[in-house]
């Protein structure tokens, strides 16, 4: 459902995409003749890259002629780290893969076992993991608002999104015992009950936060600096977009209604009300009010999770996947073994091959698992988001200026991590 | 001044002068005096003086990499304030920063870089491993990360956690070498004062015939006749 209304242009005619490499913006080879092309290094460390990226920048005095990027300077081998651990010891690595949205990476790979074993979570798991998950994109949009308003030289946000994120991060701390990369969910449901108590701090959260978001779009919204770093600044059409394999906030600031969410619903999205922010305009500042609007429906999806979260298991009764309660131990020999087993060996899944995808802060997340039945997982993929965002740098900064760069960089939101993995 | 024993200066805790134009000028009176005055106002002042001043205002890089850096940033926030220990500024530059926090898994393609970057850092420098991956490799025991990032840069202070929580990163962090060498030389001169380090007299129990040393056999308690003290 849209919420803005439709241009009446298109945003460009015809393609931006560079060719004959989409990724790679080459120099004119006149303006090596004529002009002075300076060559600067966007190092891997650098305040404004959101992580170890790396780019190699043709500048025509203050004009960007040429890009690449460099990738791999935080390539840490979490695919095949995975092989070697069992499948529950396994769910502790997806979540550093995004470590801004940890939450939703650790429900691809979880979502991705499930459906390999056949097995349903109950109700209690399945809304308690869709509140958690949507605090994960709070988590994640608020972390990139203030890093991204602070390039831009809104240097207060930083505090202001922190604070909130600060917020956040004591709901995480209060279910599962720590702040980021909780590892709360578990193949079959959560990994324990939600504590008491928890959802009156998460209601005056959800109660807070819709006016902070108003706070901090009061700053921002009709400020002259904001606009003019923003508007029409980074523009990516819609069949650029689609062209270009992009997904979340940046194909929806595009004009395209594309919500995995909506579109193929996964947890409990299609039994809570939200509508999905799209706007037409393409630029940095329509991927700014994508995400903002993103936190309010996000916040609204959190208050009918706590007004419709079901009693009940939080996890599957399976022995052969679950642990068994502890009281049952001292009891039942059958419980016993099936701790060890599960303690030692892991639980073994059986053989096949599944693609799971969900809607992560950044755009489609895909988890491709295949299992040859045995207890470790046999080859773990994931598509990332921010890899697939970053093929859209060379397309949306053509022809800007080096301070765009950054504005843009900030909109299409790449987490290295996710990027290199 | 002979050699043999010299105090150590203030140049010799990595403190020079701005002196670009004029290398070959040698200390200026300014200098001389200060050096004048660390000779006989005692070591131990100055040395505490400038100890002080560089605990209070370090200047973190900004070196964030991964997870690490997103509890790195939260120090910065608003309550984990780390503005009160002075090191408010991150600077992106190495060649303003005091000290090099690696938060994050480092991979073998970052290690050159990482190496770079603490080069161009002026002295005196401190690096903190935050977290676990900078420290041992954390959970990537793999091809790809660096087993810690000690094989390439000296650390200080590894800080353990994935990812720490910000409030122990921060406090440990506030002694620097600087401090902790001078902790240990306080600790000596109390010693040498019959002081322990935090102050109270070192008892010793008084030489008798049976004790010709003053060893406390059976505590010292025993030795002055006192039932033993729990």
């Amino acid at each position: 459902m849209t919420l803005a209304a439709r241009r009446q242009a298109p945003i460009y005619t015809g393609t931006r995409i560079p060719s004959p490499i989409p990724t790679v913006l080459k120099v004119d080879p006149a303006l090596r003749v004529d002009d002075d092309i300076l060559e600067v290094n966007f190092g891997p460390n650098h305040p404004s890259t959101h992580g170890v990226l790396r780019l190699i920048v043709e500048l025509n005095g203050e004009r960007v002629e040429g890009i690449e990027a460099v990738i791999g300077y935080l390539h840490t081998g979490f695919e095949k780290n995975m092989e070697q651990k069992t499948w529950w010891k396994a769910i502790t690595y997806p979540e550093r893969i995004d470590y801004l949205s940890f939450q939703i990476n650790e429900l691809a790979f979880v979502l991705a076992i499930e459906k390999l074993l056949g097995v349903e979570p109950p109700p209690r798991a399945t809304w308690m993991r869709t509140l958690l998950c949507e605090l994960s994109r709070i988590h994640s949009h608020l972390i990139w608002l203030g890093t991204g308003a602070l390039e831009l030289g809104a240097i207060s946000l930083l505090w202001y999104c922190f604070r909130e994120r600060d917020a956040v991060l004591d709901l995480f701390e209060l279910v599962t015992g720590v702040r980021m990369h909780t590892r709360y969910f578990q193949a079959g449901g959560l990994a324990e009950d939600i504590p008491p108590g928890f959802f009156t701090e998460c209601r005056k959260f959800a109660d807070m936060f819709p006016a902070r978001v108003d706070e901090y779009e009061a700053l921002l919204d009709r400020q002259a600096i904001w606009l003019e770093r923003t508007k029409g600044i980074g523009l990516l059409s819609a069949e650029d977009a689609i062209a270009l394999g992009q997904s979340g906030p940046v194909l929806r600031a595009s004009g395209v209604d594309w919500d995995l969410r909506k579109v193929e619903p996964y947890l409990a999205y299609d039994q809570v009300d939200f509508d999905v922010p799209v706007y037409f305009n393409g630029d940095v500042y329509d991927r700014y009010k994508v995400r903002m609007d993103e936190m309010r429906e996000s916040t609204r999806i959190v208050q009918q999770c706590l007004d419709g979260m079901p009693e009940g298991p939080w996890i599957v009764d399976d022995r052969k996947i679950v642990l068994p309660p502890r009281h049952e131990l001292h009891t039942s020999m059958e419980s016993l073994i099936h701790h060890f087993k599960l303690v030692t060996e892991g639980y073994r899944v059986p053989a096949g091959e599944v693609y799971v995808a969900v809607e992560s802060a950044r755009g489609e997340l895909g988890c491709y698992v295949v299992s040859d039945g045995g207890s470790k997982p046999w080859r773990v993929k994931f598509r990332a988001p921010s890899f697939v965002a970053l093929e859209a740098t060379a397309t949306t900064v053509a022809g800007s200026l080096v301070a765009d760069l950054i504005a843009i960089l900030g909109s299409l939101d790449t987490v290295m991590g996710d990027c290199d993995r | 001044m002979a050699d043999v024993g010299r105090k150590k200066r203030l140049a010799d805790y990595g403190i020079h002068s701005e002196r670009t134009l004029m290398r070959k000028k040698g200390p200026g009176v300014f200098e001389q005096e200060l050096g004048d005055l660390e000779s006989k106002l005692g070591l131990s002042t100055v040395e505490k003086a400038v100890a002080w001043a560089q605990g209070h205002s370090i200047w973190p890089d900004t070196f964030g990499l991964a997870c690490c850096a997103m509890e790195m940033i939260a120090i910065v926030g608003s309550r984990y304030d780390v503005a009160r220990f002075g090191a408010e500024v991150f600077r992106s530059s190495p060649r303003q920063a005091d000290l090099m926090i690696v938060s994050g898994r480092v991979s073998h393609k970052m290690a050159a870089p990482l190496r770079q970057i603490y080069d161009q850092m002026l002295e005196p420098k401190w690096v903190i491993a935050m977290g676990a991956c900078a420290s041992s490799g954390g959970m990537f025991a793999n091809y790809a990360v660096l087993q810690g990032v000690d094989k390439v840069v000296p650390v200080d202070v590894h800080v353990p956690g994935c990812p720490p929580r910000p409030a122990p990163g921060v406090v440990r962090r506030r002694r620097s070498g600087a401090e902790r060498r001078l902790r240990l030389a306080d600790r000596r001169l109390a010693r040498a004062r019959g002081l322990r380090p935090h102050g109270h007299r070192i008892r010793r129990a008084p030489r008798s015939e049976a004790d010709p040393h003053g060893r406390r056999l059976g505590g010292a308690s025993a030795a002055q006749g006192l039932p033993h003290r729990r």
